[in-house]
């Protein structure tokens, strides 16, 4: 049962550990960037469809109220280059900013990177977006033109649209996460979020109500310490009383304290003697590895 | 049992303590993430010059405490917190280093025509099968006329297939009476035009990567709708006033198409072809500069939407049709095949 649960552990590791990629800043610092998983790219495509199509219709709204207003052909010629324009330089415009993403990419927390560690090129921007319009309406295209054409059989679109459908779901075939156009353009797409600096719970006044002793303390590794720092974190009572009861079953102690102080002292001194082991050397990754 | 923990504790604390580490390096990381806020928000310009002095050292000094945190800390979220930070620092210090301006300003005077340069082989492939299709085409629908319905569409034709008269194709050339009807909408022709070949440019680009074959079947059949239209004028003795026509925005718009497939060659190329690189090395180069192609061939296709939509309708004299036309192809030629200083150095 437990090894079962050390190999679970363990794999679960090794499958976050695939997920980065090693990226060495010139101070030769390694900043271990996570490729964004194909769900979060998902999303934010969608974000950035919706928010495409919902500029397309106010702008269409604006200049048609303008063709009404001033009886001119020329709102349609603006129309149509606005249009044109939205759908091609929305993604180039926004990636070629600050920040590398799309509002939908902002949004996810995630931002496209060069491969190759140097900064991000206007022309690798262009090659991986302009490929994108391949992407999103070759299948729809291939529909078309099977629906348009008596002569090509429903087998004959199925293939098509299929194997355009390879093509636009390229980035599930491989581990890098790369569309085609990130293929092409030299480009990864990266985890960029902001993470706020929370307080520091090790410190303090509360929590030092109680003392552990070493054998208490020795039961966990660091894998348990992180998810018990985010129980805490989180605040939310039940799933503190369900950490502070499985603690206390493990360890073998009565319920005597409050729940927050028990888990408290408990993180507290359970980090300083994981800190201290680590400072010498020894790096104790959960409670299944050798103390 | 409050008493007894006081001296294990004095035991226990070490002298190096994450906590101490924290508290000494705070300030620093709030700065500099106060810094990079302002960065994005208004850019380098808003920036004091003691604050961009301030950025690499602070950027230093995070990357450092993050080292040290990854050694010693087991705080995740601020571990997480100062990767973020130097992630978001390090595309901020070492991202951009030119202005808007400079950047538009080398693309127009080098960059751009440097890359067109360096597909000059893939845009003689796919010129030459361009030609291949027209010329494919025209013998086959001058030897027989039938051939034409097979080669142009019904809708793309409007009328002029073998069966009109002379009159009426010479009125689609813009002489003759009929010309003058469209001209409140050539605008809207123009940007259509414009919009619509643009999609088919970037779809020949971006069909490359299939190993060249789509972008050169594309552009085969481009140049099959040139040839079987050519043939029907041409054999209403309209030759030359087609050839005016085509000719005042076609050297613009064809040699767009042109590059456009050659960029998608050059992809196809480099990902069956890699040479010494690796496959993926040499089709993220090829894709730089086709991108970079790319952007140029939209701005052709731009101005030869212009041409098209008003200089064809309103210039309506064959021989000053075709001096514009070669005056672009000129000026195209020159633009990109004329070498620089800059190459050299």
């Amino acid at each position: 049962m437990s090894a079962a649960a050390a190999k679970a552990n363990a794999k679960s590791r090794s499958a976050r550990a695939k997920k980065v990629r090693q990226f060495i800043t010139p101070e030769g610092v390694d900043l271990e960037l996570r490729i964004a998983s194909s769900g979060l790219r998902f999303g934010a495509l969608l974000v950035d469809l919706i928010l495409i199509v919902l500029a397309l219709i106010l702008f269409s709204l604006v200049m048609l109220w303008i063709g009404f207003a001033s009886q001119s052909d020329i709102t349609m010629v603006v129309w149509m280059l606005g249009a044109f324009l939205l759908r091609t330089f929305w993604f180039i415009g926004f990636e070629l900013g600050s920040r590398a993403a799309t509002p939908g990419k902002r949004l996810m927390g995630i931002r496209v990177v060069a491969r190759d560690g140097g900064r991000l090129t206007a022309d690798a921007v262009v090659a991986r977006n302009l490929i994108r319009e391949l992407e999103l309406f070759l299948p729809l295209m291939m529909l078309g033109v099977g629906a348009a054409e008596d002569m090509v059989s429903g087998w004959t679109m199925a293939a098509g649209v299929l194997w355009s459908l390879t093509l636009s779901l390229f980035l599930l075939f491989n581990r890098d996460r790369m569309r085609m156009g990130d293929l092409i353009a030299g480009t990864w797409v990266v985890m960029a979020q902001r993470v706020k600096l929370d307080a520091d719970i090790a410190t303090g006044t509360a929590g030092d109500a109680m003392l552990f002793s070493e054998a208490e303390l020795a039961v966990y590794g660091i894998f348990e310490l992180q998810e018990l720092e985010r129980v805490l974190r989180g605040k939310d009572a039940r799933a503190m009383r369900e950490v502070a009861d499985a603690i206390r079953a493990k360890i073998g102690r009565p319920v005597a304290e409050e729940d927050d102080v028990f888990l408290l002292s408990y993180y507290r001194q359970l980090k300083a003697r994981l800190e201290r082991k680590l400072l010498f050397g020894k790096r104790r990754e959960d409670k299944y590895a050798s103390d | 049992m409050i008493p007894a923990a006081a001296p294990t504790r004095a035991l226990d604390a070490p002298s190096f303590s994450s906590g101490r580490f924290r508290a000494e390096r705070e300030a620093d990381w709030i700065a500099f993430d106060l810094l990079l806020t302002k960065l994005e928000k208004k850019g380098a310009k808003a920036l004091t010059s003691d604050e961009l002095l301030q950025l690499p050292l602070l950027y230093r000094a995070t990357l450092s405490s993050l080292s040290i945190a990854r050694a010693t800390s087991l705080d995740k979220a601020l571990l997480d917190h100062l990767e973020a930070l130097s992630i978001r620092g390090y595309f901020l210090v070492y991202g951009v280093r030119e202005t808007r301006w400079s950047r538009v300003r080398r693309f127009f005077l080098y960059d751009w025509p440097a890359a067109v340069r360096s597909v000059w082989k893939e845009t003689i492939i796919i010129s030459l099968i361009i030609l291949l299709g027209a010329i494919t085409s025209y013998s086959l629908v001058a030897s027989n006329p039938e051939w034409y319905y097979n080669f142009v569409g019904e809708d793309m034709a409007g009328g002029r297939d073998p069966r009109a008269t002379a009159e009426y194709l010479q009125s689609t050339l813009g002489h003759g009476k009929a010309a003058s009807d469209g001209e409140s909408g050539l605008h809207v022709f123009a940007t259509y035009l414009f919009t619509h070949n643009s999609r088919v440019s970037i779809m020949s680009f971006a069909l490359g990567f299939a190993f060249g074959v789509p972008t050169m079947m594309l552009e085969y059949y481009q140049g099959i709708g040139l040839g079987a239209m050519m043939a029907v004028f041409s054999g209403k003795g309209l030759g030359f006033d087609f050839g005016g026509w085509l000719f005042i925005h076609g050297t613009t718009e064809l040699f767009a198409a042109a590059l456009s497939g050659a960029a998608g060659l050059r992809i196809g190329a480099a990902v069956v072809f890699p040479g010494a690189r690796s496959r993926l090395q040499a089709a993220s180069q090829a894709g730089r500069i086709a991108g970079k192609v790319m952007i140029g061939v939209i701005l052709m296709l731009f101005m030869a939407g212009l041409l098209e939509g008003f200089g064809r309708q309103l210039i309506t004299d064959t021989m000053l049709r075709y001096g514009i036309g070669t005056l672009m192809l000129l000026f195209w030629i020159a633009y990109y095949y004329i070498p620089r200083r800059e190459d050299v150095t």
